[in-house]
């Protein structure tokens, strides 16, 4: 007769998104919710940063506002600002959610599609004003 | 902390995994590739391969995993019982995704067929998880009736409108299939009751008949029990019963908002 091992020396069945378990759309977006909602948190700290140095006189903004200008800092503000509108209304969805509303699975994948398509009309419309105005 | 790769014991070894070829002058030929674990050597998982002829083999999943412990490999080990859904034993990470081998059709799945045990759980045997963790969840939210009236001389009664509430929830078999698919449960499936023991609870909570809703809701209202759904929805894609889990939780929550207001 075996002894039984305990519980701790078993092994842990494989879990990770993506290798073995599927992304499913609605996980995706919930995955997408907290990346942007970390990235803005990211990037609040660094618009900060911009206001502080515009605060601080024209030799400290020259400094900086060469960053922004720059193409890699203008992909990361077009990153922001489009994590910025899809959080905004993937917060929204959460908030039909709250009221017990859109959790029949076509709705959800549905109101999914919408919060991607509207995030990226009111980016590319946010730098249009930005660019055309 | 969220953990996102497994420990030493647990990764799978891949050199370890054993071929099972089909037999010669087998016509439909689909490849399963199957999660095994011994507890009675100190080896790590491995995936072992094996070449089922769907010629002469039942359609679901289940079919095959019977037919390759019956005419191959006599040490693979799997829960299984009703073969029709209603039991939950055959409850398993399938092709990416949980739901019982049983009523998951063979033809569904592209390319070689993958299958683990539900993830993110102790593994007693191959695609046996340990369920105890599980199990004592669903009793600490007291799954049952419970009243202070004293007993009618018949049943209690419930109109027709309070026993529909009951309807996507009653169904549930409690195969765990959605709480593993989870991954709030896979990253604090300690402290988080997580989908399955949610949607049970609920069930508890809209049951016209029964008296200790106050209660249940004090008990569930806490940072980790409850709260810790986020409505990623893994739950209700995967339920092989086709029931919503997430709808549940957030009833569930809703009520702890309406009274306080």
């Amino acid at each position: 007769m075996t002894t039984k091992k305990p519980a701790q020396s078993r092994p842990l069945s494989p879990f990770m998104l993506g290798q073995y378990y599927r992304f499913q759309w609605t996980s995706l977006l919930s995955f997408g919710h907290r990346i942007t909602g970390v990235g803005l948190a990211l990037g609040t700290a660094l618009v900060a940063l911009w206001l502080i140095a515009l605060a601080a006189g024209p030799a400290t903004y020259e400094a900086v506002a060469p960053h922004i200008k720059a193409w890699y800092g203008q992909i990361l503000l077009f990153a922001w600002t489009w994590a910025l509108m899809y959080h905004l209304c993937n917060g929204i969805r959460h908030l039909f959610w709250d009221v017990g509303m859109g959790f029949d699975l076509k709705t959800a994948e549905r109101s999914g599609y919408a919060v991607v398509v509207v995030s990226i009309v009111l980016t590319a419309a946010a730098w249009a004003v930005a660019y055309l105005a | 902390m969220a953990q996102f790769s497994l420990p030493q014991n647990s990764k799978i070894d891949k050199s370890a995994g054993k071929t099972f070829k089909a037999p010669a002058g087998a016509k439909k030929v689909k490849t399963f590739k199957i999660y095994r674990y011994d507890p009675e050597t100190n080896a790590n998982p491995r995936v072992d391969t094996y070449e089922v002829d769907m010629g002469s083999c039942g359609p679901m999943v289940l079919d095959a995993l019977i037919k390759i412990k019956n005419e191959v490999d006599a040490t693979l080990t799997f829960r299984r019982s009703c073969r029709e859904g209603i039991c939950g034993s055959c409850a398993m990470n399938i092709d990416g995704t949980n739901t019982l081998a049983c009523i998951k059709p063979c033809e569904d799945i592209k390319g070689d067929a993958k299958i683990y045990p539900l993830p993110h759980m102790p593994v007693v045997k191959d695609l046996v998880p340990d369920l105890t963790h599980f199990y004592a969840q669903l009793a600490s939210i007291e799954p049952w009736l419970k009243t202070d009236t004293p007993a009618p001389t018949r049943e209690r009664l419930q109109s027709e409108e309070d026993r529909a509430k009951l309807d996507g929830l009653y169904e549930c078999i409690l195969c765990a299939c959605c709480s593993t698919s989870c991954p709030s449960y896979w990253w604090n499936g300690d402290r988080y009751l997580g989908p399955a023991i949610l949607l049970q609870a609920y069930r508890w909570l809209v049951d016209s008949r029964d008296e200790a809703t106050g209660e249940r809701l004090d008990a569930l209202e806490d940072p980790f029990k409850l709260y810790r759904c986020h409505t990623i929805m893994n739950c209700s894609k995967t339920c092989p019963k086709g029931l919503n889990p997430a709808k549940a939780i957030a009833e569930t929550k809703k009520m702890l908002v309406e009274r306080k207001v």
